[in-house]
């Protein structure tokens, strides 16, 4: 598996040092977007299948799979609730958020 | 080899001798000849490419980018409503500069239906940041897909081949298809600074903040602006190779022409016709016809216009509100220039009315009793 790279935010001085498209500005390392969520989802690993339809699944690539388990990033997991609704055996609820 | 072909096959030709690797395309009348001939030729082996069948043009165009982001060479054909459901898409094939290569038919937009050409779908796209180029002959359609992957490959800038509808692309002309040798001679493998891959994981085109999106918006003008030239460029490359000159323009007997007659797409070929048979009454007219629209050829027209004591512009569209569109954009080329001519604009053909010799001696006689236009747009058959 591909390694994540290390992106820090950047501000370029002059279109000159700018790739010739918006590629890799990291931009999301300063767009947390987990802050929109208003429903979180909770894997029940005592239900889940390790089938990695979840991971495949997320429009927002924030699910991971560690040591076979799903792992939801909550920083950016908008909460949409997709996962849960493709989940097979319905091990992720999605669960309001407390404020 | 010279074959006996349509304007649309034409299309498919050029798309095959690029080596094309990805066409993702849903049929529209005119269009469907272009994408039919693809994908047998894809199905008997003749094209090593992917052809990807999708339900609307909307997707024809995510399947090309996706493509094209991934480092294929690409490319789709459509027409009218076919063009107006992707314009989202088009943004994005500029924006996030993709080189794909696209065949527009011009089909009149609808209501009421028509499948008849004007040129309103294509000049309705005008701002997307394509580079447009307009033909005139089955011919021209080959060469200039082969010079806009060319061109568009160099400077990471979509373009959109464009073709009258019937006039061409269902017209058999006599077309000389190049060697496919000479063809890789002059168009290597496209091969992109970046690309989507695994070996080099990047984000592509995610939320670009107020501090970088004008930059790159920058870019792509300054890199557009790059387009005239290198247009010339890699025409004189073509005809080195094949013996045919692509240019930014086709000028026919305008050196000391003082009526100009300015064209384009096929309408540029029956001028000529007009301009012949002025010449024979003793008239000094000439035909200054645009094959590249966008980026617009300021400097060559400015040069072209002013050695010419009257303009007459004819356009297959229009600017509901304003006038002709290359109309316009002649005037906004002229507008602070000294010593320019007076500039007619002149409405036909909308909707796949015929545009006949006769009605360019008519804007001949209308313009030459004027010493300036007295209307905005002259309208050339309409039944009032």
């Amino acid at each position: 598996m591909i390694r994540k790279k290390d992106v820090k935010k950047i501000v370029f001085a002059s279109e000159k040092e700018m790739p010739v498209t918006a590629m890799s500005l990291g931009s999301m390392l300063y767009n947390k977007t987990g802050a929109w969520r208003n429903i979180r989802p909770e894997v029940d690993r005592s239900k889940c299948i390790q089938c990695g339809i979840c991971w495949k699944f997320c429009p927002d690539a924030s699910i991971d799979i560690v040591d076979n388990w799903p792992a939801v990033d909550y920083v950016y997991c908008k909460g949409c609730g997709i996962c849960a609704e493709e989940c097979p055996t319905k091990c992720i609820v999605m669960v309001e958020e407390e404020k | 080899m010279k074959k006996v072909i349509m304007g649309n096959h034409a299309l498919s030709y050029g798309a095959m001798l690029a080596r094309s690797q990805v066409i993702a395309a849903y049929p529209i009348t005119p269009q469907t000849q272009v994408v039919e001939l693809l994908s047998e030729m894809c199905a008997d082996g003749t094209l090593d490419a992917k052809f990807i069948k999708v339900e609307s043009e909307h997707s024809a165009m995510a399947a090309c980018l996706g493509a094209s982001l991934a480092g294929a060479r690409t490319f789709t054909a459509t027409s009218a409503q076919g063009l107006a459901l992707m314009h989202e898409l088009l943004h994005w094939a500029s924006g996030g500069r993709l080189p794909v290569v696209m065949g527009n038919i011009n089909r009149a937009m609808a209501p009421g239906w028509s499948i008849w050409a004007d040129q309103n779908d294509s000049l309705s796209q005008r701002d997307t940041g394509w580079i447009q180029f307009y033909c005139a002959s089955n011919q021209e359609v080959l060469d200039t897909v082969l010079q806009a992957f060319k061109v568009s490959e160099k400077l990471l800038i979509p373009s959109m081949v464009v073709l009258d509808a019937f006039t061409l692309s269902h017209t058999y002309e006599v077309v000389d298809i190049p060697d496919q040798a000479l063809v890789d001679g002059f168009l290597p493998r496209f091969a992109p600074p970046y690309k989507l891959t695994p070996a080099d994981p990047h984000a592509f085109f995610g939320l670009t903040a107020p501090e970088h999106y004008f930059e790159l918006r920058y870019k792509l003008q300054k890199d557009m602006e790059k387009v005239p030239d290198l247009v010339e460029e890699t025409g004189r490359d073509y005809e080195r190779i094949f013996g045919r000159h692509l240019g930014l323009v086709d000028a026919y007997m305008c050196d000391d022409a003082e009526f100009l007659f300015l064209t384009s797409g096929a309408a540029g070929s029956t001028a000529r016709v007009a301009v012949d048979e002025l010449r024979a009454e003793g008239v000094k007219a000439g035909n200054f016809r645009i094959i590249l629209f966008r980026p617009f050829p300021f400097a060559l027209i400015r040069k072209a216009l002013k050695k010419a004591k009257k303009v007459a512009v004819l356009d297959r569209n229009l600017s509901y509100g304003h006038h002709g569109i290359f109309y316009q954009e002649v005037k906004s080329a002229l507008y602070g220039q000294d010593g320019m001519p007076p500039v007619f604009g002149y409405v036909a053909g909308l909707g796949g009315r015929d545009i006949t010799p006769g009605d360019f001696k008519e804007i001949y006689r209308s313009a030459s009793s004027k010493d300036r236009p007295d209307e905005e747009i002259g309208w050339i058959g309409v039944k009032r």
